[in-house]
């Protein structure tokens, strides 16, 4: 304890504004964040569908280059439903049909964690060949110059040309699991060649294509007939 | 704020200027380094870190300072949620600009929040200053935020990558060092720059010593 001087006048505390005042300056601040929000998210979020749809299309006509127009499919409950040309959300299935409406292929989309985040992928299978014939990375974060490799390096990209991804007898799984070897020691076709400094990056892509062939290439090649007669039946959306 | 007494120095270029070299945010006030470390393995994404951080500091200390007279000084920082708000729009645009842009930064654009140069700003100038002086200082501080980072991006892209701005620079006989793009590589080019600095800042005030004393010198021959 501290001697007051006596002659000093006594130190005042500062005045404190009412509850009132803070409750309603928060509320007000709070408000106008809420409305600024909304504003631009109201704003965006066409465009960013859209943005979304495009690369999804863009990636699809990569994959196959012969690919005059797709439909969109949705399976749920290993089902497959017809759904819009904008649907994002469940497991969305490309039907890919070239000029004279034959059905190409089909894209699927397959995620797995890779060295920094989730990479996303949209790979390409043809049900003719059983086999995954390309991909394209719709969301990486991998480091540049190594894991963002698997888009570039052309070793690794070979091993699309055909990575066999063979339905079993059962229609319950893979033949083979997909699965990513060293760098330089690929023996079977349905193994993928890492890349030599980016192997999990490498890796993430077998894993995240093992686990989508497993689960839904055996509801694809079960379907196969639905995909081409939807082109006959339905419109589609033309390149 | 509502006790928070105006600056009452007038607006200057120098109010400008100072973000940009004098209290540059990283080369000086060494604020906002997870960002600067972080994605500066590029220069598109320096840049479109340094825009993001400028639009967020621009808004953000400008809404603070008009309402600085309004915001009790207790409920200040909770009043900062402006900030949130601004990062939150900023993530929607650039999602509508450029996907690929927006995967490039990952969560570093949601991270702007936390950048201490943002909420520093907020606190130490724009909750004392009138609005044209804060956004003035907000964009300096901006610009130099920005110009610090594609400092860094284009050593560490050109060194790592051999491009800059995606154009191919050197010879495909140049081996890039990997390393450059890597957070190691953040760290020895910070270190660098920082080195360059105060290399520059040292011989200037050696310089000014020496004038000051070759004036002193001057005087004292001139009195005897």
């Amino acid at each position: 304890m501290t001697d007051t001087d006596p002659k000093q006048p006594a130190q005042q505390a500062p005045d404190l504004p009412s509850t009132w005042r803070l409750v309603s300056t928060l509320s007000i601040v709070a408000l106008l964040s809420g409305i600024l929000v909304v504003l631009v998210y109201e704003y965006t979020k066409p465009i960013i569908a859209e943005n979304k749809r495009l690369a999804i299309e863009r990636a699809i006509f990569q994959i196959f280059p012969d690919a005059k127009s797709t439909l969109a499919f949705r399976i749920e409950d290993g089902q497959v439903v017809a759904v819009d040309a904008d649907a994002t959300t469940g497991e969305i299935v490309h039907a890919v049909y070239d000029q004279s409406g034959q059905l190409l292929g089909v894209t699927l989309e397959a995620a797995a964690v890779g060295y920094q985040d989730e990479v996303r992928i949209l790979y390409g299978f043809d049900p003719e060949t059983q086999c995954i014939i390309g991909f394209k990375v719709l969301k990486t974060a991998e480091t540049p110059g190594l894991g963002s490799k698997i888009s570039t390096d052309p070793d690794f990209l070979a091993n699309f040309n055909c990575l066999q991804a063979q339905v079993d007898a059962q229609h319950g799984g893979l033949c083979h699991a997909i699965k990513t070897v060293k760098h330089g020691s690929k023996q079977h076709p349905w193994e993928i060649d890492a890349i030599s400094g980016s192997t999990i990056t490498s890796k993430a892509i077998g894993r995240m294509l093992n686990g989508s062939g497993q689960l839904l290439l055996p509801v694809i090649v079960d379907n196969l007939q639905l995909f081409r007669d939807a082109y006959r039946s339905g419109a589609v959306d033309n390149k | 704020m509502a006790e928070s007494t105006p600056s009452d120095t007038p607006l200057t270029l120098e109010v400008f200027t100072a973000g940009l070299w004098r209290e540059n945010p990283v080369f000086v006030m060494m604020l906002g380094l997870c960002p600067t470390l972080a994605v500066t393995n590029s220069v598109i994404n320096s840049l479109a870190m340094g825009a993001a951080s400028i639009f967020v500091l621009v808004c953000s200390n400008a809404l603070v300072s008009v309402l600085r007279k309004l915001i009790p000084k207790q409920i200040r920082i909770t009043a900062y949620i402006i900030i949130a708000t601004f990062v939150t729009m900023v993530d929607y645009i650039i999602q509508a600009i450029s996907l690929d842009l927006y995967n490039a930064l990952g969560a570093f654009i949601q991270l702007i929040v936390v950048n201490c140069l943002i909420l520093g700003r907020a606190e130490a100038y724009a909750s004392r200053n009138s609005l044209g002086k804060t956004v003035v200082s907000a964009l300096g501080m901006g610009l130099g935020f920005t110009f610090a980072l594609v400092c860094l991006g284009g050593v560490r892209e050109l060194l790592g990558a051999s491009t800059l701005l995606g154009f191919q620079v050197f010879s495909s006989n140049y081996e890039p060092w990997v390393v450059m793009l890597l957070p190691p590589g953040g760290f020895i080019v910070l270190g660098c720059w920082l080195l360059l600095f105060n290399w520059l800042k040292q011989r200037k005030t050696t310089k000014m010593i020496a004038a000051e004393e070759a004036m002193d010198t001057t005087r004292q021959i001139e009195t005897s």
